[in-house]
């Protein structure tokens, strides 16, 4: 047991080394604090150049076919270069869904006249996706969905809405689905289509969220034409393709970001607390020991993952626990660490709040890590059902035409 | 990447497991205990015979040289079934003990009979409630002998020879084999535990003879973190089956209609476990590693933690599941329980290795990754 890489493994991240190397600079001593990552044109611009560069060079796509501009390797490849690539310094990768999700299901469920036309735009980073999947009416609950798409001639006509879409503002395009017979029950009268954002009657708005940044968008479709060449996936199939697409949500999903044990220890070395460094306070001592217990078993188990994947094996179901165990923490961790400035906490000055505020942002920002990509109660199902074969809770909605569904206690 | 088990290590793993759950029945553990016999000796003498007694003993002391990562797989396999065997003591502090710190010839003559199973080796460390410290010992080594009063020391009543902790003349704490004989009168102890013979043990000039290698308190330190690791492999072990057990119950058991599995008050309570379980894995998995290695600064805390919590919270949470039942003398719901309470005090609480893990973290010159890994 240890931390080596195969050969093959270790020529891989070699290379990626000499790419990195040769294209970008290596980052900093891990420096502490609140960076805002508000993504504006030149955000977008250079996401996109580097996006270009990596697929001019096989540095991303790395486990897509080689016909579509990958590189035929493996997860475990890609893992290794996503490890290299965070030591540097590099622009905010606005690629993730397309790359990783939307490509990949394109290529599951697509003819190949459709990935072959998008997938190598997507690869280059001309073409950004986004993903049309909750709605108002639909969160947890996602085959609930109720935007329709009636069949008119050689188009479909979609109205509705969708809502929590990241980049929605500046995709090209959309994995969209949508309800195309409500009167077969829910999870069987759904079709996927591919939309363009451009299209007649695509309406962006940005969702202002607590903290007062805008991350998602809610996307208005009012008698939108999609071509029925722009379906993906036969008619009524709509859930079998979403459930592909959130299956490599869990390559792409990670921890929750921000303030760590690490962190909250270094300012607990340099904080004072009742005239004392707070360190010493056992209270204080007992619940960065957790978080870093915590943390540490998060990092084994990522690496116990991979090297199932090193091995031939899949993936299990650690991404749950990733990111059930890492958004709960943060939230805790930054409540903490406003606690820790006592009558100063609530402060959010920048030049005043240590670390550029960073504690009381991560106090406005942590409530939607425990939401957004399966909130904690659903993952908790997740877990239990599908690793611990616990029984699903009996639906009240199950067998039932979709449109005889109750929706609200009135 | 290379973060597992090894394929023999694994393949040892299966025959372990099939071995102890031919041996190790529902009610073997509770009739063990009821019977009054220290442990189960057909069982410990069968360990012995495959080698797991001295399993990271050198062949030349008498071992089977197997390793610290097959160490480590049997502590979990241990765990998991709650065999009724002196494992922990012999293996984890007696024989480690005589590893790191004794001479060759105190290894000759001590470590083949410990992994022939012949003689059972046990440590004497607390002296009744606290932590692991300096000030909470105040046994004393003069002239070759030792005095004071050690518990409780787990399966004193069946180990033939003692690792104490004692202060010299100087006040340094060090550790010395004392077998038993004149001046060793042991007080068979009742404890949480159900079975096992824990003792506390009167020394008054019983002969003692230094460990020389153990010259002071961050000796004694030593020995319990690299325990502490195999600790929490038995921790894990028990903590998975006492999960296992939750889960198997909640499915079985209907309320309402329905299997009580299904109500999300009862699968979130054990998807927590799941994951309390797992973390705890991963840790272990990492003190596997640094017991190998040497390596990995706090990994030995950080295991520990993460085991104690695990287990606890895991038998708990079994009994709660079990509702009535689980609350029975005859369900082994409590087994878990017990053991896992005592296991979480044996070698320093929770809250000992939390301060102690702070302290490590706190004295370390560089931030950051102690294995160089993201």
């Amino acid at each position: 047991m240890d931390f080596s890489d195969t050969a093959e493994e270790a020529a891989f991240r070699a290379e990626a080394r000499a790419f990195l190397d040769a294209n970008a600079a290596r980052k900093a001593a891990s420096a502490r604090g609140y960076r805002s990552r508000a993504l504006d044109a030149q955000a977008i611009g250079e996401s996109r150049l580097w996006q270009a560069r990596k697929a001019a060079c096989g540095f991303t796509g790395i486990h897509w076919p080689r016909r579509y501009g990958g590189r035929d390797g493996t997860q475990m490849q890609a893992i290794i270069f996503a490890q290299e690539e965070a030591r540097y310094d590099v622009p905010v990768n606005i690629f993730n869904q397309s790359v990783g999700m939307a490509m990949p299901t394109m290529m599951t469920w697509g003819t190949a006249e459709q990935a072959g036309r998008f997938a190598r735009p997507a690869l280059f980073g001309e073409e950004l996706w986004c993903q049309l999947f909750s709605e108002p009416g639909a969160g947890s609950d996602l085959a609930g969905l109720r935007t329709r798409a009636a069949r008119d001639g050689d188009d479909w006509v979609v109205n509705g809405q969708k809502v929590w879409t990241s980049n929605a503002h500046f995709a090209q395009f959309g994995m969209l689905v949508a309800r195309t017979d409500p009167s077969l029950p829910k999870h069987q009268g759904m079709t996927f289509f591919i939309l363009d954002m451009r299209s007649p009657g695509v309406e962006v708005r940005q969702i202002r969220q607590i903290s007062g940044t805008s991350n998602f968008c809610e996307v208005f479709l009012s008698d939108v034409r999609i071509p029925d060449h722009h379906r993906l996936g036969a008619i009524g199939q709509g859930w079998a393709v979403a459930l592909t697409m959130l299956a490599n949500e869990r390559f792409v999903v990670g921890e929750a970001e921000g303030p760590g044990a690490e962190d909250i220890l270094a300012f607990a070395e340099s904080a004072t607390l009742d005239g004392q460094p707070a360190l010493q306070d056992a209270s204080v001592r007992e619940k960065i020991a957790d978080w870093y217990v915590q943390e540490q078993g998060l990092k084994y188990t990522r690496l116990r993952s991979q090297t199932a994947l090193s091995r031939g094996g899949v993936p299990g179901p650690e991404a749950s626990i990733a990111k059930l165990v890492s958004a709960t923490k943060l939230q805790q961790i930054a409540m903490f660490g406003v606690d820790l400035l006592g009558q100063g906490g609530a402060v959010m000055e920048p030049g005043t709040a240590p670390l550029n505020a960073w504690f009381q942002e991560a106090v406005l920002y942590a409530p939607g890590k425990r939401i957004a990509g399966g909130t904690d109660e659903i993952l908790r199902n997740i877990i239990a059902e599908r690793v611990l074969g616990m029984p699903p809770d009996p639906r009240a909605d199950k067998g039932i035409a979709f449109n005889e569904i109750p929706t609200s206690a009135r | 990447m290379n973060f597992d088990f090894s394929a023999d290590t694994t393949a040892m793993r299966e025959q372990a497991r099939r071995f102890l759950s031919d041996r190790i029945a529902p009610g073997t553990v509770r009739r063990q205990a009821e019977s009054g016999a220290p442990f189960d000796a057909a069982l410990w003498s069968d360990m012995a015979r495959m080698g797991w007694l001295g399993a990271a003993v050198p062949e030349a002391f008498g071992g089977a040289e197997l390793g610290y990562e097959a160490l480590c797989m049997l502590a979990e396999e241990i765990g998991r079934t709650l065999a009724p065997v002196p494992f922990s003591s012999s293996i984890y502090l007696g024989a480690e003990a005589l590893l790191l710190f004794g001479t060759p010839a105190q290894m000759r003559r001590w470590l083949p009979a410990i992994a022939d199973g012949s003689v059972v080796a046990t440590l004497a460390l607390a002296e009744g409630a606290g932590e692991p410290a300096p000030a909470n010992i105040a046994a004393r080594f003069a002239a070759g002998a030792i005095s004071g009063r050690k518990l409780p020391v787990f399966d004193g009543g069946a180990a033939g020879i003692v690792v104490v902790a004692a202060r010299d003349a100087t006040g340094s704490i060090g550790l010395y084999l004392v077998e038993r004989g004149p001046g060793v009168v042991a007080h068979a102890l009742r404890t949480l535990e159900l079975g096992g013979s824990a003792v506390a043990l009167d020394l008054d000039g019983a002969a003692a003879e230094p460990l020389p290698g153990a010259t002071g308190w961050p000796d004694v330190m030593r020995l319990l973190e690299r325990a502490a690791i195999l600790f929490a492999f038995e921790q894990v072990g028990g903590a998975q089956a006492a999960l296992d057990m939750a889960v198997a119950y909640a499915r079985e058991r209907f309320a309402f209609g329905r299997p009580i599995a299904a109500m999300q008050a009862v699968k979130h309570q054990l998807a927590d476990i799941y994951v309390a379980v797992e973390l705890a894995r991963s840790n272990a998995y990492h003190g596997a590693w640094a017991l190998d290695s040497g390596g990995g600064d706090g990994a030995a805390a950080t295991a520990r933690i993460a085991a104690t919590v695990a287990y606890e919270r895991a038998a708990t949470q079994n009994i709660q599941t079990h509702g009535g039942i689980g609350f029975t003398w005859e369900a082994d719901c409590h087994l878990h329980y017990r053991r896992a309470k005592r296991l979480s005090g044996q070698i320093g609480s929770a809250r000992f290795w939390r301060n102690r893990l702070i302290d490590i973290l706190s004295a370390r010159n560089v931030r950051g990754e102690p294995d160089g890994l993201q």
